[in-house]
């Protein structure tokens, strides 16, 4: 235990240090041995290809490696590039609604989505939408972990009951949380009728959009709980008790010792947070809106389902998720090149 | 600087362990204190206490005039330094030495003075740019001792700061640690489970054992006169041979031989009976001597160890590298050199017309180096 370890997984070996040398290996087993690649992206690349080398195992034939890539590469081919060539493909074509052929259009179904205002109101609300729950989920995952950080140090019994939390949370946290907006039986409903307000998900845009971003933070918050928990664990206790010698201020601790430990970790759920936001709060939308999405807030890929399977323009549909993934491409370089940049790896 | 009073403080963890009971040192301006004694004994429970990163379940604890006990850490003037370092990993090493001043609102140039002398003094200058994972494990430790002087607090206060060194590297840090101190001037408490680091170090040791004293003394003081059988055999290494034996009528029976004292016993029947292995030689003839039967020998070139038996309580015998050796020597009694202690409860008894060898204690002090060969 030579130096910190502020991975976003609690290692073992910073942790079996000084006298709380708490009993709770680790918090997470099953993730203990994961990590984020992001972790070995720069600087250790020219150790790690010389460790490689050293390591480079010998196989008998020369395909026998690319064996035994094959199934996870035929997974990520049938259902990652396969999908996405076919979706370039048809942003170029017109499809027939009625499905007898369709015609080359070049970039008309580009040109048209992006002189749509619609396009960009709901762009505008995905992006709104994605930065706030992102924002919040994080906060108050923070904020939880952080509280629960103080009480759980070396009491094992509390450590177990979190991880429930985290087994059992997100399906059944949806749940309650739909229900947080239930016109009849919602306790948010009710709560907002004492001050004269009268919630009404899925027929008033912004209550509509005040619910999806409450379930979608709502969701999200045990999970990065978790992470936020089991990062602060694996803190040293002792570079916390020297911080404690060497700052009064308890906040100025936080902001100055345990947050830029905490950075590996917080990188990793703000892309996780993100995407999140973007592609699978598509549930929680799908069931605020239901049928009525035309006055309603909804996401990118939710309209790009919407266009594509209820209104059948598969060729603008296939034009969105393009520029989806792009967009989701271009944020994830400027995440990994601005961010990460200062971050500390350990 | 500052005094430091430890009075009558006890831990008991939640749980019920008891780690301190009810201990009480008076640790003068500028002394060099180190509480040693084997893992678990609760000496970094009570450095901690004094650090304020523990509770003080009894007693009180005064730095300078102050009561602490109740005094945050960071208020409390002292800098510790810790078994693995605990520096912060995500600043450079000029940051990790800046930081507890930064915090303390002490200006800008001030920091950079400060910084610079401590670098300076413990040869770290080159690195002050680099983050801690870039450095030896020595170089950290060095880190670790000028984020500790920089601030120049109350007390220096050390939990086994060189356990993670390698041998040599732990001899050298050693000496730089005592050279430091005593140019500083500021009081040190340290704590270490290495009885010979204990030793070289400290202006006074305090031996600990299950979380209470059992002696406080000056090096040589512990080692010429140790307090009870625990301390005879923590202290000194070689460990201190301890023999059962019975005193009758002025004479030490162990097993079948007999001795005759040359001054009155400290008392009768059984007793357990202290031999330093560097107190022991072959016997010339004529002398009374005990029938020594050798097992085996360790060479340490200045020494050899000779390990074996009196009848069938073992014994340790240093002689020089020179002396012949058999499977049986006949070993010399050094008659004042004999420690006595209770059969019961291992305490020592002092004997009449001892003479107090403490007093050579300062003179006597190359002699405590010697033992670095030893180990
Ligand atoms: N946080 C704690 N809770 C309960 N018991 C503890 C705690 N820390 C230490 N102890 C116990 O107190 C005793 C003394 O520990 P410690 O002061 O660390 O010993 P040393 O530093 O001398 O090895 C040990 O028996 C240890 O198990
Ligand atoms: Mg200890």
């Amino acid at each position: 235990m030579s130096e910190a370890s502020p991975s976003p997984w609690p290692s073992p070996r910073a942790r079996g240090e000084g006298n709380a040398a708490d009993n709770g290996a680790s918090l997470l087993p099953a993730m203990a041995g994961r990590r984020w690649p992001a972790g070995r992206m720069r600087g250790r690349f020219k150790d790690q290809g010389r460790q490689a080398a050293a390591k480079r195992v010998q196989f008998a034939s020369p395909f026998l490696p690319y064996l035994f890539l094959a199934p996870q590469l035929a997974i990520i081919f049938v259902f990652f590039y396969w999908p996405s060539v076919q979706a370039i493909q048809s942003s170029f074509y017109l499809e027939d609604p009625f499905g007898f052929g369709s015609t080359f259009v070049g970039l008309t179904n580009y040109a048209d989505v992006l002189k749509s205002t619609e396009y960009f109101g709901i762009a505008r609300f995905t992006a709104i939408f994605t930065a706030l729950v992102t924002f919040f989920a994080l906060a108050i995952g923070l904020l939880l972990a952080v509280k629960a950080d103080g009480v759980i140090r070396g009491n094992a019994a509390y450590k177990t009951l979190l991880i429930w939390v985290y087994a059992i949370a997100p399906p059944v946290a949806g749940l309650i949380g739909m229900m947080f907006f239930n016109q009849h039986i919602g306790p948010l409903v009710e709560f907002a009728r004492w001050f004269g307000w009268d919630i009404k998900v899925g027929l008033d845009y912004f209550d509509t959009a005040f619910a999806m971003i409450v379930v979608a933070v709502w969701k999200q918050i045990p999970y990065n709980f978790i992470f936020f928990l089991s990062g602060l664990q694996g803190i040293p206790v002792s570079v916390r008790e020297a911080a404690a010698i060497d700052c009064r201020s308890e906040l100025r601790r936080f902001w100055t010792i345990i947050l830029p430990l905490l950075a590996p970790t917080a990188f990793f759920l703000l892309i996780i947070n993100v995407t999140y936001a973007l592609f699978d709060t598509f549930g929680i939308i799908d069931v605020m809106v239901k049928d009525k999405a035309a006055n309603n807030p909804i996401t990118l890929v939710y309209k790009v389902y919407m266009d594509g399977f209820r209104g059948n323009d598969l060729g603008g549909s296939s034009a969105q998720s393009v520029i989806l993934m792009l967009i989701v491409l271009v944020l994830t370089v400027f995440q990994f090149r601005f961010i990460e940049r200062r971050v500390h790896y350990n | 600087m500052a005094a430091i009073d430890i009075a009558g403080v006890s831990k008991i963890y939640t749980g019920g362990v008891e780690a301190v009971k009810s201990v009480s040192i008076d640790i003068a301006d500028g002394e060099f204190i180190v509480l040693v004694g084997p893992s678990g004994c609760g000496k970094s429970t009570l450095l901690r206490m004094v650090a304020g990163l523990e509770t003080i379940s009894k007693g009180n604890v005064t730095i300078g005039t102050r009561l602490v006990n109740d005094v945050d850490p960071a208020e409390r003037d002292i800098a510790m330094v810790f078994q693995n370092y605990a520096l912060y990993p995500h600043m450079t090493v000029y940051e990790n030495l800046a930081y507890g001043l930064r915090n303390r609102g002490t200006p800008k140039a001030e920091i950079d003075a400060r910084v610079a002398e401590a670098a300076r003094m413990l040869e770290i200058e080159p690195y002050l740019d680099r983050k801690p994972r870039a450095l030896s494990g020595g170089q950290r430790q060095r880190v670790a001792m000028g984020r500790a002087i920089v601030r120049k607090p109350a007390a220096f206060l050390f939990d086994e700061p060189l356990s993670n060194l390698d041998a040599k590297l732990r001899v050298s840090m050693r000496g730089e640690i005592k050279r430091l101190q005593k140019r500083l001037g500021t009081t040190s408490l340290y704590v270490t489970h290495d009885q010979l680091e204990a030793m070289t170090l400290a202006d006074r040791l305090v031996v600990l054992n299950g979380g209470r004293i059992e002696q406080i003394g000056r090096p040589l003081e512990v080692y010429h006169a140790p307090a009870s059988t625990f301390v005879a055999s923590f202290i000194g290494s070689p460990a201190m041979n301890l023999l059962k034996g019975v005193l009758e009528g002025g004479r030490l029976h162990l097993g079948t031989h007999a001795i005759d004292l040359d001054y009155p016993a400290p008392t009768r029947g059984p007793v357990t009976v202290g031999l330093r292995a560097e107190d022991l030689r072959p016997a010339s003839a004529g002398e009374q001597a005990l029938l020594f039967r050798v097992d085996y020998v360790e060479e340490l070139g200045a020494q050899r160890l000779v390990h074996g038996a009196v009848e069938d309580q073992p014994l340790t015998v240093a002689l020089p590298p020179e002396t012949p050796l058999a499977s049986e020597l006949a070993i010399a009694i050094p008659m004042d050199r004999l420690h006595f202690f209770s059969a019961e409860n291992g305490k020592r008894l002092q004997r009449r017309g001892e003479t107090d060898r403490t007093a050579m204690a300062v003179p006597a002090r190359p002699q405590a180096v010697n033992l670095e060969s030893v180990s």
